[in-house]
């Protein structure tokens, strides 16, 4: 099975470790990630403010390139592209006057007629994940797992339909099919701060302090996250919690990509890990995990 | 004159008709179809519509689909603006309509359908399985002090336990009990028979089939009441039901209330011990058009200030935390109430909605918004009470269908005209009255209990002078 797939700017930079998991991954799991040429910004946040016109030019310029490549299924990794690509692609497939507008402006045909699938939808209603966990070589036993969804993956949601949006459950039953533990996590679709960490970054830094107490509170060993600004915030915040709280107990926070490669045996010096700021790695080496 | 028909064909023979089973209907029987009237539900609303009929000089079969009637209202402790006992209030009533030789109770009993026309109505009626002869049995209680079974109780609403074999309550009217077939371990088992082999006079039928009866009447009283809105299955940031100290109000009501599992003691679920710092959430369900229900539920903001005053008069250390949009308290001396409520209970009211519960030990963190200061609040609270919305009862849709009633979108029947025609439902003979025309307080369900009532008496009365002239 191949989907077309758009990676998305961070995927490019700071965030290449989800990337370069998620590919690995996909090709192990049997499906092919073939990234859509020529792809250009989602439109990051701005489609969401008032005047969204313009700024929904560019996703909608990325779903036609998708549906005249001849496929009908555009695979996203980060939160963020995926909110924005769905979101657009709703306004195409249901408002007419809109879509006209766009359309026009961008002088190319396009209706919604892709559907916008995340990497978790993949696995889920594509692979299913009986067949990941029969896939799985390295099951990450007594791993316990906190699994952070923050905002984007499911909200609004009525327009994304993704999973419940106060009581998800599609990253837990991910974490279970690889073997894991998910652990009761009440912050789990807390913010994370996003933007915040830009210009205030104590609020940033408040935000992740509360949510990953309750993660280790809970008894988490790490924390997974689809989105690379949580995984920023998440990883990065904990240099300036722990100068201000010294009781403060240090814990990873990695992409879901990478701990799927983990449960799918492939090689960890691959994974970009250096890149964390709290090494996941001491951890998983200490339950049998990477040696 | 009607006859009672007997429909279930099988049990022909052994099965007594239900007149014969809980007596009474014959005297129901014996007078003309217009000076009778069916009252369907037997909460407040629906006995007190029963009671004026039967003074005005109607015949009235109320029904009722417990085995009980008194409603709602038997679940509460006390009422608001005036703090008094609902069952000492509600209790007079329940025994009046027991006891009034006009008002015939069908309880156990549910409305399958209707032919006939205005004036004429004929109805035919499910007598449910109860497993106990009526007739026989004297109310004495033996066989619910030595019933062996004991499980999650229904009236109970999770907060205690109720044998197999049951009344509602200590004062139920009719004060015979019933047999909960899922619950009882010889209709589950096979095994057990203690009631029967109690029971002084043989009155325990494990055998018993339901049976079906028709009645005449000239018009109908519809009063079937509320429930509460399903907030375990609708509201997972408000933990879903899985934890154990988050509760709706009325099943709060059960641990205030003295006939309650706990006597009144003021325990919560998880462990029983007495909580110190209370959160009353209000608009629970409602007001929330985007992904509940978008109507007021109109008893919450009192029934909250009642709940905390309560709370207040049994654990005097206690903290209150009521989250709140706006109180709405319009009735008479309610807003009195709330003022004294704050002013001498030390309530603290907080502006805005709470967001999401957990569970952290022993504790439930409450996360929500002060909306008037703008800040992010968290209460480490050691019980949480919900003030959840109104709804149509369950059946409500199904009884709409039955009696050709309109009902809308949230499952309330429609009224002809909520101004001028408040109790009519549009088709002539047929009235409505109390929550299931829309949430609303007791005082308001009594006054439309009286409404329909007379609404009814006036319908019937036009039906009679008509016949007169015709005959004439």
């Amino acid at each position: 099975m191949k989907y077309s797939y758009f990676p998305g700017c961070t995927l490019y930079t700071k965030a290449k470790k989800l990337d370069d998991a998620g590919r690995e991954c996909s090709r192990k799991l049997g499906f092919e990630l073939d990234e859509l040429p020529d792809w250009t910004c989602c439109g990051a946040t701005f489609p969401l403010t008032n005047d969204y016109h313009i700024a929904m030019s560019g996703p909608t310029r990325i779903l036609a390139d998708t549906k005249d490549r001849g496929d009908n299924k555009l695979v996203t990794l980060c939160s963020v592209c995926f909110n924005v690509l769905k979101r657009t692609n709703n306004v195409m497939r249901n408002d007419e006057e809109r879509r006209s507008k766009i359309t026009d402006f961008i002088e190319r045909q396009y209706h919604g007629e892709v559907d916008v699938l995340h990497y978790l939808q993949v696995l889920r209603d594509e692979i299913g994940f009986k067949v990941l966990q029969d896939t799985v070589v390295k099951p990450l036993a007594g791993l316990k797992v906190a699994c952070y969804y923050g905002c984007l993956l499911l909200r609004p949601v009525k327009e994304i339909a993704l999973d419940a949006m106060e009581n998800p459950t599609i990253f837990e039953d991910f974490v279970r099919a690889l073997g894991g533990e998910p652990v009761p996590f009440p912050y789990r679709i807390e913010c994370c701060g996003a933007f915040q960490t830009v210009h205030s970054m104590t609020t940033a830094t408040r935000c992740s302090r509360d949510i990953l107490r309750n993660a280790s509170g809970n008894g988490a060993d790490l924390v997974i996250t689809t989105c690379p600004l949580c995984q920023f915030n998440l990883d990065d915040r904990q240099a300036e919690i722990v100068q201000s709280d010294a009781a403060f107990k240090t814990i990873p926070v990695v992409y879901f990509t990478q701990l799927l490669a983990i449960a799918l045996d492939l090689p960890a010096e691959d994974l970009g890990f250096e890149r964390n700021l709290i090494d996941p790695l001491p951890l998983l080496r200490d339950k049998g995990l990477v040696s | 004159m009607a006859e009672i028909i007997e429909l279930s064909g099988e049990q022909k023979g052994e099965q007594l008709s239900c007149a014969c089973v809980f007596g009474g209907m014959s005297d129901f029987e014996s007078v003309p179809v217009d000076r009778r009237v069916m009252v369907i539900g037997g909460g407040i609303t629906g006995i007190t519509s029963a009671i004026d009929l039967g003074n005005a000089g109607y015949q009235v079969l109320l029904v009722e689909r417990l085995p009980s009637v008194g409603g709602r209202m038997l679940q509460l402790s006390e009422t608001f603006p005036t703090l008094d006992c609902a069952q000492c209030t509600l209790t007079p009533r329940t025994v009046e309509s027991g006891q009034h030789p006009k008002v015939t109770l069908k309880t156990s009993c549910e409305v399958e359908a209707l032919t006939g026309e205005p004036g004429n109505f004929t109805i035919r009626v499910r007598q449910k399985k109860t497993y106990v002869d009526w007739n026989k049995c004297t109310g004495c209680g033996t066989c619910i002090q030595k019933c062996p079974s004991n499980g999650i109780a229904m009236f109970e609403r999770d907060a205690g336990k109720m044998t197999a074999i049951y009344t509602l309550s200590p004062q139920a009217v009719p004060n015979k009990p019933v047999i909960d077939a899922e619950r009882c371990r010889y209709l589950t088992r096979g095994k057990c028979g203690v009631c029967a082999k109690v029971c002084p006079v043989g009155a325990i039928d494990y055998e018993q089939q339901e049976s079906f009866f028709e009645v005449q009447v000239g018009a109908i009283i519809v009063a079937t009441g509320f429930d509460i809105y399903d907030w375990k299955k609708k509201m997972p940031e408000f933990g879903g039901g899985e934890i154990p100290d988050v509760i709706d109000g009325l099943t709060f009501e059960r641990y205030l209330s003295a006939s309650g599992p706990s006597a009144g003691a003021m325990v919560r679920p998880s462990d029983g011990k007495t909580p110190k710092e209370i959160v009353f959430i209000q608009c629970v369900g409602s007001r929330n058009p985007e992904f509940h229900k978008s109507y007021c539920s109109r008893v919450c903001c009192m029934y909250t200030a009642k709940h905390a005053r309560l709370y207040k008069h049994k654990v005097h250390d206690g903290q209150v935390y009521i989250f709140y949009i706006d109180i709405r308290s319009t009735g008479k001396g309610y807003e009195q109430f709330i003022q004294q409520s704050v002013a001498e209970e030390e309530l603290i009211y907080i502006r805005g909605r709470a967001a999401r519960l957990y569970r952290e030990g022993d504790k439930v963190i409450v996360q929500g918004a002060d909306t008037l200061s703008g800040r992010k609040i968290e209460i480490a609270a050691d019980l949480v009470v919900l003030a959840a919305a109104m709804v149509p009862n369950e059946g409500a849709q199904e009884l709409a269908e039955i009696l050709g009633l309109q009902s809308n979108k949230d499952g309330f029947f429609i009224e002809e005209n909520y101004k001028l025609s408040p109790v009519e439902s549009g088709r002539p003979g047929i009235y409505l009255a109390g929550c299931c025309l829309g949430a609303k307080d007791i005082a308001d369900s009594a006054a439309q209990g009286s409404a329909a009532s007379s609404k009814a008496q006036v319908f019937l009365s036009s039906v009679r002078r008509n016949k007169q002239q015709e005959a004439v």
